[in-house]
């Protein structure tokens, strides 16, 4: 196809909005990544723009010699690898059943499930709850209380639908249950939606915050890396440093601010671009009514 | 149906028994989802009575004592006290913003990125795009402090090398509400135009080509064929949108905020975590939920019958 000229400088501004947006969603990155870098004399100058002056990686070596920071980081690992096993489990079962058209009750089921997505309660009566079962402030519940959301329950079954009905059908003229048939031929086929699904709940985990915030407060052992680090960019707690000089220099305090930050944000951006062609497809699949 | 006094014939027996024999493990699957939401959920809403009783800590909400003004007391609280009124029209107005600007955001973008020909410089933007949906707000709230604190913030610094005076971002309530706009944009934007892409593939090309056999050139192209052809997802996603307006995140307004702003930062969300967690005034904080769940649900409908009246095809 032969283009004219016009088009061509049509595709160029086009080209160079898509550019202005790159540099608004990485600069702030860059930005942070190079102070976390840069020597204090350089931060208090304000001489750190996009490349680090000074480059050090004095105040990495000091927020993980901190002792709580890195327990937090492997704490909030451990909580999101259990909770996103525990919410994959949960969808599945919970979205396989309801792909059955002729269960009795599926109706009644689906309508109890539905209808939690419109109308809740609301945080205190969910927060009285979880006093009253002895939860807060309990590991438990920074996992159980929001393992099951409705909206990734609805992304499964529509993906499950989405598999010939004559799979299953000859499965079951070969005498398989509805549980074999749901590990030998659904589960193997839902890689997409296992992925985007898996990836959802785990960076809901990781960087959840007010249910830590709510129901974990006073618990600081169990503080996930979000709660602890909204406490140390609001200066309430503070990376422990051995010599005195942290916090009373202010630019230490900005690069080990900086520090933090990058140790919360890299696990994740490790791994959502692998699964970008998965995740385009679960997202699609949520906007698809019922 | 059947009353258990009629005798069932044999074949209904015997159907039921297969049925029960081939199906009785996915109701076992079900058990454990169908117990959560029970627990989590339907448990909950019976504490909502605590909205018209006085709480009290030894007592169930089943046996606490009704409020007064028939059981309105709390809500009568919540609307003549001076931060509650503040939290409602922060609430609105913020989100209103967002409707305003962080709508029509994704469906532009999405048709720039529709009209970018080359491959694989639309795959880099749209990776690097669907970055900040994927960091926390606190993680974002520390992104902007560096960038924007008066002195020392990447933006201000910039400000200042320029000859401008330094603007306060995040630190004076004006400034402060349009970087919380801004940065909602920021994070969602891209991630928001997936949806808005995947109707797009949706669209046949041949009114394209047709299109073109007519001479339309691109902006008649967009305004023409794309937009038309992505109708039902923006009124879909503006009923959502609708619902949701008073409607409000906690982390986002909560990381944000400073002591500067919290004339235009404490919405709802916050001032339930403030009243009712810190507070303890559980049962203003349960009717405050209450009005908010119940006012969400009215607009829901609202915008739903109002796009049905329109000739859309709403959300059910």
């Amino acid at each position: 196809m032969v283009k004219s000229k016009k088009t061509k400088i049509g595709d160029l501004i086009v080209a160079f909005f898509c550019f202005l947006l790159i540099l608004a969603c990485l600069l702030p990155m860059i930005n942070v990544l190079s102070r976390s870098l840069s020597s204090t004399d350089a931060l208090i100058r304000n001489e750190v723009l996009l490349l680090p002056k000074g480059l050090n990686f004095d105040s990495y070596k000091m927020v993980v010699d901190d002792p709580k920071y890195t327990w937090s980081l492997v704490w909030t690992a451990i909580i999101t690898v259990i909770g996103t096993c525990l919410s994959m489990i949960m969808t599945t079962i919970c979205a396989y059943p309801l792909t059955y058209d002729n269960l009795k009750g599926k109706r009644f089921i689906n309508a109890l499930i539905i209808f939690t997505m419109y109308f809740n309660a609301g945080t205190i009566p969910l927060y009285l709850l979880l006093k009253d079962l002895h939860l807060l402030n309990r590991p438990a519940v920074l996992v159980i209380p929001y393992c099951l959301s409705v909206f990734n329950m609805i992304i499964m079954r529509s993906f499950f639908y989405g598999i010939p009905e004559s799979l299953r059908e000859s499965a079951e003229i070969d005498g398989a249950g509805p549980i074999r048939i749901l590990i030998s031929i659904y589960l193997p086929l839902s890689t997409p939606v296992i992925a985007t699904l898996s990836l959802f709940y785990a960076v809901g985990r990781w960087n959840g915050f007010s249910d830590a915030l709510m129901f974990m407060n006073n618990k600081r052992e169990y503080w996930p890396i979000q709660l602890l680090l909204y406490n140390i960019l609001n200066n309430v707690t503070s990376i422990e440093v051995s010599t005195q000089e942290g916090f009373t220099k202010p630019g230490l305090a900005d690069s080990i601010k900086a520090a933090t930050v990058m140790f919360a944000t890299v696990p994740i951006l490790l791994v959502y671009p692998w699964l970008q062609k998965y995740f385009i497809v679960g997202v699609t699949l949520g906007s698809i009514k019922e | 149906m059947k009353t258990s006094s009629a005798k069932p014939s044999p074949k209904t027996v015997q159907k039921t028994i297969n049925y029960v024999k081939r199906y009785w493990t996915l109701y076992l699957l079900l058990l454990l989802p169908v117990t959560y939401f029970i627990i989590f959920k339907y448990i909950p809403m019976t504490y909502i009575q605590i909205a018209f009783k006085k709480y009290s800590i030894v007592q169930s909400p089943w046996e606490m004592p009704w409020a007064d003004n028939y059981g309105f007391e709390y809500f009568i609280k919540a609307f003549s006290n001076r931060d509650f009124l503040l939290a409602l029209r922060n609430t609105i107005m913020l989100n209103f913003l967002d409707l305003l600007v962080g709508f029509p955001a994704p469906i532009i973008l999405a048709i720039l990125l529709n009209e970018l020909p080359y491959k694989r410089f639309k795959r880099f933007t749209q990776t690097v795009a669907y970055m900040p949906h994927f960091l926390s707000w606190i993680i974002i709230s520390g992104l902007a402090k560096q960038l924007f604190t008066p002195t020392s913030g990447l933006v201000n610094i910039v400000l200042d090398r320029l000859g401008f005076e330094p603007i306060p971002f995040l630190n004076d309530p004006v400034h402060w509400v349009w970087t919380y706009v801004f940065l909602g944009v920021w994070q969602s934007v891209g991630w928001n135009t997936i949806i808005y892409l995947a109707a797009i593939t949706g669209i046949n090309p041949e009114l394209y080509e047709a299109a073109e056999i007519d001479g339309a050139g691109r902006f008649r192209k967009i305004w023409h064929v794309t937009l038309p052809g992505l109708r039902p997802t923006i009124i879909t996603l503006l009923i959502l949108s609708l619902g949701r307006i008073l409607g409000s995140e906690f982390d986002r307004p909560y990381a944000l905020s400073n002591n500067l702003v919290t004339e235009v930062s404490n919405v709802i969300s916050t001032y339930v975590y403030a009243y009712g967690i810190k507070g303890l005034q559980f049962s203003l904080t349960t009717a405050v939920g209450i009005f908010q769940s119940v006012v969400c649900v009215i607009f829901l409908f609202a915008a739903n019958a109002l796009a049905k009246k329109f000739g859309e095809r709403g959300i059910w």
